[in-house]
């Protein structure tokens, strides 16, 4: 965990309270196992600390359990064993931590009988936020991803990467501590992949927000993150967690240099590794 | 025609590409030329006009008994919209209670089919006898809403059920409440579902409430149902076929105010309302 402290230590200072504490983790996993019906097991003793402010990748096949994993940390649905901590969280009476997180699904996932406008609102909605006074938030949600002048327009009239963009809008306009992203741009083209890609980076640098990004792409984990975990299927687990130590912001400087390619061949061989303990354990 | 693209040639034009003027003139003329060679075979064949009235006979006795014809319409007409109305009403929330628990679907949903299945025809006289004999107004309403609640129940139900998954999840993860969930996600999800329903449940209104009338019978009815009952009676036949041309435009009509209806609350967001360029 050392290497681990001096990236979110030296990358991150703005987000360490004054007087120097050591802040505690925002969410901390323990032995978390995930049995579905029929006796598949999803995921197997998975261990994960999340400190505040870092931007960390699932990685690994499909079928390794990612997204299951990314779907408990959101609380939907219950782990079979293990524990789930929220250290800086409150808790409300029933036990529900109160979690304060976005999430963006593979798909948009937005409302078609509803304008861009009302899709962003709706987490405010769901909240009791009366329509005037969400306005400004959710039109500078809106203009985070560039999309202010689409307000009155309907799902149906926009693009792939526009949809994914006020899908985003929509997990930012609650301004959550957490963001989780379930493979987000899978279905997107490489090019408008690249742009939110950026785009995503600026927002979290300038935001005080932890990424937590599930993907299956080694060059998309390793442009984006600080760190990878490398996940192995069958039963779903962790096999390895790499700090990727370069400085940010990150560019097109940064896609097409020496040290980029230094942690795709790192990050990859991981991947291979997964990938055969998989088919082994098969 | 031999320069005539394969694209062209290997695929059906959908009603929609066809301009508005060619959709409205061709069934028009088709029909102006079916009511002209009517009226040429009964003139050239000398029908009778109690077996086969042309066209201009029918049409001098919808004007001549358009005082008896017109009242008897907005009878049917009352007895179909509050039909409809009460159907849709019902439906809905049954609809409703059902997507809420699975013990009333499990519980109330047999009945339904129950009362779906059985034909309406066979039950009227019991309902005629039970709440018939002082309120034949009832009787009808009854009838013919029995008729027109199935349809949207089980659209309804559907939709109500046909939630997008993730888009459920979101819901959960905002802790939304039952109620946000009904009305800012299932209802506007179902609403396709609903209209459909509907269009079919405006037809089956007028439907039980003509079939209702006719089993009502016998001097009590005062809707179109009946006027058609006597005039066949008397073998007033042009009066007869005037009777079913305003049963035909109350059906047309229904059936347009609802595509109508359909038509606004889509056109913004659903597949089969929106307008496309290609």
């Amino acid at each position: 965990m050392t290497a681990m402290d001096a990236i979110t230590d030296g990358v991150r200072p703005a987000t360490e309270p004054p007087g120097g504490r050591r802040r505690r983790p925002l969410v901390d996993l323990r032995d978390v196992s995930k049995a579905y019906q029929g006796g598949v097991l999803a995921l197997s003793d998975v261990d994960l600390t999340i400190e505040h402010g870092e931007f960390v990748s699932l990685l690994g096949p499909s079928g390794c359990g990612k997204s299951t994993l990314l779907r408990l940390i959101a609380g939907l649905g219950a782990v079979s064993a293990g524990s789930i901590d929220w250290p800086q969280a409150s808790y409300d009476a029933s036990g529900e931590p109160h979690r304060d997180l976005g999430f963006v699904f593979q798909e948009p996932t937005l409302m078609p009988w509803a304008t861009v406008f009302n899709n962003v609102y709706l987490p405010l909605k769901l909240a009791g936020v009366r329509r005037r006074a969400a306005t400004d938030r959710v039109n500078e949600a809106l203009a985070m991803v560039g999309l202010e002048a689409f307000a009155q327009s309907y799902p149906r009239q926009l693009s792939g990467g526009m949809k994914m963009r006020v899908s985003i809008a929509r997990a930012l306009v609650v301004r959550p501590r957490l963001l989780l992203m379930d493979e987000p741009f899978a279905a997107l083209d490489e090019i408008t992949r690249f742009r939110l890609n950026n785009d995503l980076l600026e927002l979290w640098q300038s935001q005080k927000w932890t990424v937590i990004f599930v993907t299956h792409s080694v060059f998309e984990s390793v442009y984006l993150s600080q760190r990878i975990v490398v996940m192995s299927a069958r039963p779903g687990r962790i096999i390895a967690d790499l700090p990727i130590d370069a400085p940010f912001p990150r560019g097109e400087s940064f896609r097409t240099s020496t040290t980029y390619n230094e942690f795709c061949r790192l990050t990859s061989a991981e991947l291979s590794r997964a990938m055969a303990g998989s088919e082994g354990g098969h | 025609m031999a320069e005539t693209s394969v694209a062209a040639r290997s695929r059906t034009a959908t009603p929609g590409e066809v301009p508005l003027w060619v959709r409205v003139v061709v069934p028009i003329a088709i029909g102006i030329v079916f009511l002209g060679l009517w009226e040429f075979l009964v003139w050239r064949l000398e029908i009778p006009k109690f077996v086969l009235p042309a066209p201009s006979l029918i049409g001098k006795a919808l004007v001549d008994d358009l005082p008896t014809l017109l009242p008897s319409l907005w009878n049917t007409l009352q007895v179909t919209l509050a039909a409809f109305v009460v159907a849709l009403v019902l439906g809905v929330a049954f609809a409703i209670l059902f997507s809420q628990s699975v013990v009333f679907e499990i519980s109330l949903f047999p009945y339904a089919v129950i009362l779906q299945v059985t034909p309406i025809v066979s039950v009227a006289p019991l309902i005629l006898i039970w709440v018939g004999l002082d309120h034949i107004e009832r009787a009808l309403l009854i009838l013919a809403t029995i008729v027109a609640f199935f349809p949207i129940l089980s659209n309804t139900t559907l939709g109500l059920k046909s939630v997008d998954h993730n888009l459920r999840n979101l819901f959960d993860l905002y802790h939304a409440s039952r109620w946000q969930r009904l009305k800012e996600l299932q209802m506007p999800s179902a609403m396709p579902y609903l209209l459909g329903g509907m269009k079919i449940s405006g037809g089956l209104s007028l439907i039980g409430a003509v079939v209702a009338e006719f089993v009502a019978g016998s001097g009590n009815g005062t809707g179109l149902a009946w006027r058609i009952i006597e005039s066949g009676n008397r073998l007033n036949i042009p009066r007869m076929f005037a009777a079913l041309v305003l049963l035909s435009v109350l059906g047309i009509t229904i059936f347009f105010s609802l595509s109508a209806l359909q038509t606004l609350l889509l056109r913004k967001w659903h597949e089969s309302a929106v307008g496309r360029e290609n």
